[in-house]
């Protein structure tokens, strides 16, 4: 298991490496002088762009440009942006928000996903399995703005049961609904893939022997059917949760959400090189982290990952 | 305790058993028993009235092929029949008590207390992500064991222990991935008897294991029931080992019982005709080479003429495999480490044309590996096999593409070797196409002449896999390997997962096959008995290398080896003698 772990670590740096090193690429290859952008029409004076030059580095190589970024990275200094503020406190102030709404819809979509997926899978052809699935197709196919505008109308402004939008400091409270909608199409894949596993295992060989053994329905259901069935559906919450964490610019729209969504278009809009390099490659240790605890959690599911 | 009874031994002993037991009530009783599946077409019934007893300490076989009923019988028993199986009349009582239609607690206590099952696959019969000990901790806690967690851990390991596994302490603590088909087997062994139930049903618990494992499995399994006074419910396909097994045979067929006495007296005198032709086909208790086939070869094939084993010699080898080595390289528990593996270690064996060469061997003894490098599909470490004196690995790209015209193979398991989207037209005519043989015209001719070759009516061309059964499909299999009109036909298991009266009919038809074409097989099979009945010459294989090599009868009658003698020994049935 140890050894496991180990392999999967030393694998991470690799990846983290080359998805940097391809993202700092793409950066760097877009078109346009940044320097010269800065002073608008006239333009800065010849000296006063050579020191920036020289400030930021931009006269070296790019690989030399690239490891003064990992080293910036490392260091948790991301530089600031045009206005002089720190990359690294724009991205604190986004990512904490976009980190519950996240884990919210994390819980909401595992809880009822697992649970309706177990319920349907193992009354397969029965009326709640048909109702459950026509209901999550139609979830998958709405897209997240129409069920975003619909429940903000229905749920806060006609029945005004929830807060309409997130705003500043959203707590708690006003961030259930976004993550509500968040959680939508991700709760109905979980459930269909649940419900499919459920319905394999419950036919499986060992469920019968276990049957047999004398073991009280819910023991089998629980030890046997749902444990086995969970490992697919590990992967895919784990993979979610990586989708999450790089926020969704439409939720985080609709509800009025200054997370991490939101920043990053911004930024990509604005130009706002330093800010997108940082903030991606903040996702992008997200995303590997994410992807690194899906793996631990297989070893944990599945022996036979843990000992191959 | 005795672990080897001989048939005899019981049925001398049966008699006085059966007075007394005939005065005792039946332990289990199933009357006038009518199970069906509902289906779109409506209920399909699956059995349609059995009658069965079954006397404490007794052990009883049901014997059928697949789709008899037998399975659905002993499920039935302890409500455990799959989908949409039902009980639809008749009684089936436990210890005077009726089961059908008793409530899912009571069922639930029934089950593992009362009544312990020991399954068919042991592969897939465990799970795979509880620790082995913990899935028998599972019955002892859910049938009332008394006594806190170490106790129940003493008895988890006491019971393996008692299954027959070494070391059993360190096994409880491991996966099912981590244990071979004869230990899981054990395990669930352990999972059936662990509290003691007064019926063990066995549903063909050996059936996916090797001979000799299966043999030391049920050797095992008969003297702990015996000891603990278990009676057993054996479901089995194979007559040979129900009757070396059980006092009392039930033959199914079609979900009815056509037959049932001592196990003795249906050998020799059965009455019903498919009991007879059970018997008769019985590859355990065949004890000659199908001959018929050759005796028309005689007057048609001036090469087989002389079917002697000096002639044997005379034929041209076809194929020849010389000092054939294959080493494939293990990736170790560490990245840059590794260990070899030598599947195959310096064997070497001639086939001569129109003959039949059979590579016998318990799994992992490296004859799957060997056929793979007759077919061309691994290449040899080291050695060469040449067909028709033409060294396969110096050969071109375009030589071997011919090369596989000439040797083709047919798979063991027919699920799985036809493609379930082809019609059987275009899977028999897909290495037509490939290797451009004709138009298209012209290859349905030909797909028609394979499909009377292989006897199978020439109207199967337009159905599809899934609308066959496992003997029509390995028929087509065979028609498809026969298609590009091969010399040699690589029969990896091609009928070791038929049952035993398809089994016979389709090593029947290679017989046919192979006087009428002049085909020589090499015949791969963990079966002896199968062997005696295709098979001119034998090579028994093990941990890679050829340990016996010689004809068919001289195997059989006087084997050399200590391992071919274990082996003889296991085939199931063995000791029996039938009359007629």
């Amino acid at each position: 298991m140890l050894w496991y772990i180990g392999r999967r670590l030393i694998q991470v740096i690799p990846v983290f490496l080359g998805a940097t090193l391809l993202l700092y690429a793409l950066v760097f290859l877009r078109p346009g002088d940044p320097v010269a952008a800065l002073g608008g029409e006239r333009g800065l004076p010849e000296a006063v762009q050579a020191q920036i030059r020289e400030q930021f580095h931009l006269n070296e190589p790019f690989i030399m440009q690239y490891f003064y970024f990992l080293k910036g990275v490392v260091t948790f200094d991301m530089g600031n942006d045009f206005t002089g503020q720190p990359v690294a406190e724009t991205i604190a102030n986004a990512l904490p928000v976009t980190f519950q709404l996240a884990m919210m819809a994390i819980v909401i979509e595992a809880v009822l996903g697992i649970a309706f997926g177990l319920w349907a899978g193992m009354r397969k052809g029965k009326l709640f399995d048909s109702v459950v699935l026509v209901w999550s197709l139609l979830l998958i196919s709405v897209p997240t703005f129409v069920t975003g505008l619909l429940l903000q109308i229905i749920v806060g402004v006609q029945l005004d049961w929830l807060p309409v939008t997130a705003g500043r400091d959203p707590n708690f409270y006003s961030l259930l609904l976004p993550s509500i909608v968040l959680a939508a199409t991700s709760f109905a894949y979980v459930l269909r893939l649940t419900r499919t596993s459920v319905f394999e295992n419950i036919t499986a060989d060992f469920v019968r022997t276990a049957r047999a053994k004398g073991l009280s329905r819910a023991l089998v259901t629980r030890r046997h059917v749902l444990r086995n069935s969970l490992i697919p559906v590990v992967t895919f919450i784990g993979v979610d949760l990586g989708n999450l964490m790089t926020g969704s610019i439409v939720t985080e729209g609709i509800f009025n959400i200054n997370g991490v969504g939101g920043t990053l278009f911004e930024a990509i809009q604005r130009g706002e090189n330093t800010t997108v390099v940082a903030l991606s490659t903040v996702l992008v240790i997200v995303y590997i982290g994410a992807n690194l605890l899906v793996d631990l959690l297989y070893a944990v599911l599945d022996p036979r990952i843990r000992y191959a | 305790m005795s672990t080897t009874v001989s048939l005899n031994d019981a049925v001398e002993q049966e008699p006085e058993r059966w007075e007394s037991q005939d005065a005792s009530t039946p332990l289990l009783e199933i009357k006038d028993l009518h199970i069906g599946f509902t289906t779109g077409q409506g209920v399909v019934q699956a059995v349609r009235g059995v009658d069965l007893n079954v006397y404490p300490g007794q052990s009883v076989a049901i014997v059928g092929e697949s789709g008899s009923g037998k399975s659905t019988t002993a499920h039935a028993i302890i409500d455990l029949l799959p989908g949409t199986g039902k009980v639809t009349g008749g009684s089936i009582k436990f210890g005077g008590r009726e089961l059908v239609g008793l409530g899912r607690r009571q069922t639930e206590d029934l089950r593992g207390r009362e009544i312990g099952l020991v399954p068919q696959d042991p592969m897939s019969n465990l799970n795979p992500v509880w620790r082995v000990g913990t899935q028998i901790d599972e019955a002892l806690v859910a049938n009332g064991f008394q006594g806190d967690r170490a106790a129940r851990k003493a008895r988890v390991v006491e019971l393996l222990g008692e299954a027959g596994l070494p070391d059993a302490e360190v096994r409880a603590r491991q996966y099912p991935h981590e244990f071979s088909g004869g230990m899981r087997q054990r395990a669930l062994i352990a999972i059936g008897l662990a509290s003691r139930p007064k019926l063990l049903i066995a549903d063909e618990p050996t059936s996916a294991l090797d001979v000799t494992v299966q043999k030391k499995i049920l050797d095992h399994l008969e003297g702990l029931t015996k000891e603990l006074g278990t009676a057993v419910l054996f479901i089995t396909h194979d007559l040979g080992l129900a009757a070396e097994r059980a006092e009392h045979l039930v033959v199914m067929y079609k979900g009815k019982v056509v037959e049932s006495g001592p196990a003795r007296q249906i050998l020799q005198d059965p009455q019903h005709e498919y009991t007879r032709r059970l018997v008769a086909s019985a590859p355990s208790l065949a004890s000659r080479r199908i001959q018929s086939a050759h005796e028309r070869g005689k007057q048609t094939d001036e090469q087989l003429a002389a079917h002697a084993d000096e002639t044997a010699k005379a034929a041209p080898d076809v194929v020849v495999a010389k000092d054939l080595t294959k080493v494939f390289r293990l990736r170790g528990a560490r990245p840059g480490t590794h260990t070899d593996f030598t599947a195959v270690d310096n064997i070497s064996f001639t086939l001569p044309k129109g003959r039949t060469i059979a590579l016998v061997g318990e799994s992992g003894s490296g004859k799957s590996t060997a056929a793979n490098m007759v077919l061309g599909l691994l290449e040899p470490t080291s050695g060469v096999v040449t067909i028709n004196d033409q060294d396969m690995a110096t050969m071109s790209g375009k030589q071997s593409f011919a090369m596989r015209r000439r040797v083709q193979p047919v798979f063991q398991n027919p699920y799985g070797s036809l493609d379930p989207m082809f019609s059987v037209f275009s899977s028999i005519e897909e290495p037509l196409r490939l290797h451009r043989v004709g138009d298209r015209k012209s290859r349905e001719v030909r797909v028609r002449e394979l499909l009377d070759m292989v006897s199978l009516p020439q109207a199967t061309m337009r159905r599809f896999p899934n609308e066959l059964s496992g003997g029509q499909r390995q028929r087509i299999a065979i028609a498809r390997a026969l298609a590009l009109k091969p010399e040699v036909l690589v029969l990896d298991e091609a009928v070791s997962a038929l049952d035993v009266l398809v089994q016979a009919q389709i090593l029947t038809l290679l017989n046919d096959l192979q006087a009428e074409l002049g085909l020589s097989y090499l015949f791969i099979t963990h079966d002896l008995a199968v062997v005696r009945q295709i098979a001119d010459l034998v090579a028994v294989m093990k941990d890679g290398s050829i340990v016996e090599h010689a004809t068919t009868d001289e195997v059989f009658d006087n084997p050399q080896q200590e391992y071919t003698r274990d082996l003889l020994a296991a085939i199931p049935g063995a000791s029996l003698e039938i009359g007629g």
